[in-house]
């Protein structure tokens, strides 16, 4: 179990939050909502791939640094402190992953060194419905001509408005629930039959809706085993809960500096209200929340770079604890800012939006803990 | 721990496993019994003799107090040569040769506090469970605010005198000896206590067992009329005992942190592979009782990060990194984590889990409501919840004192 940073790993945080809190502070944040973004943000994405930060999990031969988990979840922590819209959960951590599981060394080259650039970004397209369900895949692809023909839709995909490339789940064979069956596929954006429709989302991230009607993909952009997907992709969503709950995890521990701050420096009835022994008593509970949450968060990072056979485990204890500690970090934050955290023009309400976003992502806590009983047999 | 890097190492991980295949008895790794727990001391019986064996064998080469220096009966070992012997004590499934407030909470304070002499007094017989010894904190007026403590000791030349009543003095009828915070100074609050060494067995002192709702008496009230104590048993300065009062008190928390309130009884499936026996499964294996699934899936969660956060802190500890913000939680979320486990444990049962004694129901089953019945004290204890709470609100957050 590695808890401690390397110095690497320690100046790797180090200037993911230097990087976040001057470019891509919330003050930046609220300006991009007031223009309408949608979560767009090239120019601050061109920064980011300057930083390096696409290729953290790139294998050194496709351009990038191999740097590991634990060094991502680092960057990600620091991104979930001001909310910032990025691909890098999506494409660094998901896509990038997708392919070093899943990709064929031809796959890899052709992808992985753009993506390392900032080049190009992906999207991974799974749910069909209103809750993640990884295994209710109903999209067909079928063979035809050497290659398949997806039909079918996609809900909700993270990034979906904006990716160049999206990798999505569709089946080959049996019905939807059946985790036998399921198959990956690269689609770019640009490709006859696929329809994007974008989303406008409460966290201001945005995301996209896809239609796919007979989007022919050629068999060399299948990603790992035809019908026996649902392992690697079960693995790539992992991964994401993993960085979703890093990202969760930052965007709590910054809700709750916000609030702590604010127990410091507003008075009632002639005294500041962090005295009050009410609101002290939750602050502490915060905080308690706060610290065991990072450690699994950690553990599930050190899992991923351990190669350990319980990263599903952790994935879903880390997913379900940080969704939990988010959703009760910023209720609270809300509650003890009063009427103030009600306005558009205090942050409180960017958090409590993002947090609801990320909490569904990838399962929310009590996807999780079903996951984790079943994993554990019970 | 890759002590495979450094052959010493493992020179002695094989050293310790041989030793230890050889010297601990057979019935010393199977699952503790409850009245077979060695807590040593005078009135020591060693229901099992096995049992004494393994307490001399393992006091000979200190290893009751791994890390005690050897001028003391300790074990003189280095942080990794203890973690490898308990790392082949658990891989034996041994069980602890002794359980004793003297290792846990006096030693360590003694080791810093104490002068030489009294540190040769009073080590080895508790490395070599000679002596057991009881707590003296808690009094009738004095329970959260421990510092209000009220028991005198007054200097008469070549004695100190002792009068008072301390109360929930954890096992003080099977004790020895006690370490007491006594008050030498009535002028001050904080600066009049005194950490004074006495014999349980001093004219004067009398122990009355508290019968608890859980059918146990772990605790006494104790009474001191006129116990005279010899001078040189007065630990650190004269009314500077606060401060060991509070090291001392951090020595029963990171005790706690290191077992956990809930420390699983070894040998004990976790609750949710019990569940299956007593609440049923469908074809797939999961629970009949889908919202009680949920809640054992919660409570897991709860013990795995509860863990991993004992881990972090021994991990960053180690490499020197501050973790005092971390550790002022552990009391607080093990107390929740243990009474949460316990009272899932007793629901789970269902009416397997309401017996009290007899016929009718496994000695597990019977323990399990005095276990949720004993936990309601891990709030209470060694500072309540509440007070927990103030002191991460205070001191790790700092926030203010309310006026008035």
């Amino acid at each position: 179990m590695t808890f401690v940073l390397t110095e690497e790993q320690n100046m790797l945080k180090e200037a993911a939050q230097d990087f976040m809190s001057e470019q891509l502070s919330l003050t930046h944040f609220r300006k991009q909502r007031n223009a309408g973004a949608n979560g767009k943000d090239p120019e601050s994405w061109g920064a980011m791939a300057e930083m390096g930060w696409y290729g953290v999990l790139v294998p050194e031969e496709f351009g990038g640094s191999e740097f590991g988990y634990v060094g991502m979840g680092q960057v990600l922590e620091a991104q979930g402190r001001t909310l910032a819209s990025s691909p890098l959960l999506q494409t660094a951590m998901v896509g990038v992953s997708a392919l070093v599981l899943g990709g064929t060394d031809a796959q890899k080259s052709t992808v992985l060194p753009k993506v390392a650039e900032g080049k190009i970004t992906t999207a991974l397209a799974v749910d069909e419905h209103a809750h993640h369900a990884p295994s209710n895949v109903v999209m067909t692809a079928e063979a035809a001509g050497g290659g398949y023909t997806l039909t079918g839709k996609k809900v909700f995909v993270p990034n979906g408005h904006f990716a160049d490339l999206f990798i999505i789940a569709a089946r080959t064979s049996g019905s939807a629930g059946d985790t036998d069956g399921i198959t990956l596929f690269m689609v770019p954006r640009e490709t006859d039959g696929l329809t994007i429709s974008e989303l406008s989302t409460l966290d201001y991230h945005g995301a996209a809706n896809l239609e796919l009607n007979g989007v022919v993909v050629p068999a060399a952009d299948v990603l790992g085993e035809v019908g026996g997907g649902f392992a690697l992709l079960d693995a790539v969503l992992d991964r994401g809960r993993i960085g979703a709950a890093a990202e969760l995890l930052g965007l709590s521990v910054a809700a709750f500096e916000m609030t702590h701050e604010y127990l410091q420096t507003r008075k009632q009835f002639g005294q500041l209200i962090g005295s009050f022994q009410s609101l002290q008593h939750r602050a502490a509970i915060m905080f308690s929340e706060i610290e065991q949450t990072r450690s699994c968060v950690a553990g599930a990072l050190a899992a991923l770079d351990e190669g350990r056979d319980d990263v599903a485990q952790m994935a879903s204890l880390a997913k379900a604890k940080a969704s939990h500690l988010a959703h009760l970090v910023t209720n609270e934050t809300i509650q003890m800012h009063g009427g103030i955290g009600m306005t558009d023009e205090h942050d409180a309400g960017f958090f409590i939006k993002r947090a609801r976003v990320v909490e569904a992502m990838f399962g929310g806590e009590g996807f999780h803990k079903e996951r984790f009983a079943s994993l554990l047999g019970f | 721990m890759a002590d495979g890097m450094d052959p010493t190492l493992d020179q002695f991980r094989a050293e310790t496993r041989a030793w230890l295949e050889e010297n601990c008895p057979a019935s010393m790794r199977t699952p503790q019994v409850e009245d077979e727990t060695v807590w040593g001391g005078r009135k020591e019986e060693f229901k099992n003799p096995d049992s004494k064996l393994w307490l001399e064998r393992m006091a000979a080469k200190g290893w009751t107090a791994p890390t005690w220096p050897k001028a003391y009966g300790g074990g003189g070992l280095t942080k990794e040569e203890n973690l490898i012997l308990q790392q082949e004590l658990k891989r034996i499934k041994a069980r602890p040769a002794l359980n004793s407030f003297g290792l846990w909470m006096l030693g360590p304070v003694l080791l810093e506090y104490a002068n030489e002499e009294q540190k040769q007094k009073f080590l080895p017989d508790i490395v070599n469970g000679k002596i057991r010894w009881c707590q003296g904190y808690s009094e009738p007026g004095a329970g959260s605010d421990l510092a209000g403590l009220q028991t005198k000791c007054e200097d008469k030349g070549d004695h100190w005198l002792v009068n008072g009543q301390k109360v929930w003095t954890s096992y003080a009828d099977q004790a020895d000896w006690i370490f007491c915070l006594v008050r030498t100074d009535t002028s001050k609050k904080h600066e009049g206590i005194s950490f004074l060494l006495f014999d349980m067995e001093s004219e004067g002192v009398e122990a009355r067992p508290i019968k608890l709702i859980s059918g146990s008496s772990p605790f006494c009230e104790t009474f001191f009329n006129d116990v005279k104590v010899p001078k040189d048993h007065l630990v650190g300065r004269l009314n500077g005992g606060w401060e060991i009062a509070k090291r001392l008190l951090q020595y029963e928390r990171s005790n706690i942190s290191a077992t956990g309130f809930g420390a699983d009884r070894a040998g004990t499936p976790p609750l949710y592979e019990r569940a299956k026996e007593y609440v049923g499964t469908d074809a797939s294996g999961k629970l009949l009782d889908p919202d009680l699934r949920m809640r054992l899936a919660d409570l897991a969660m709860d013990d795995k990060a509860f863990k991993l956060t004992v881990a972090r802190m021994a991990e960053q500890s180690k490499a020197g990194e501050e973790v005092g913000h971390t550790a002022s939680i552990v009391k607080y979320a093990a107390a929740k984590l243990n009474q949460k486990k316990t009272e899932m444990t007793v629901e789970t049962l269902g009416y397997q889990g309401l017996g009290w004694e007899g016929e009718g129901f496994t000695d597990l089953e019977l323990a399990s409501n005095k276990a949720m019945l004993r936990a309601k004290a891990n709030s209470i204890e060694g500072g309540t919840s509440e007070v927990n709470l103030n002191v991460i609100a205070k001191r790790v957050l700092g926030l203010k004192e309310h006026k008035g």
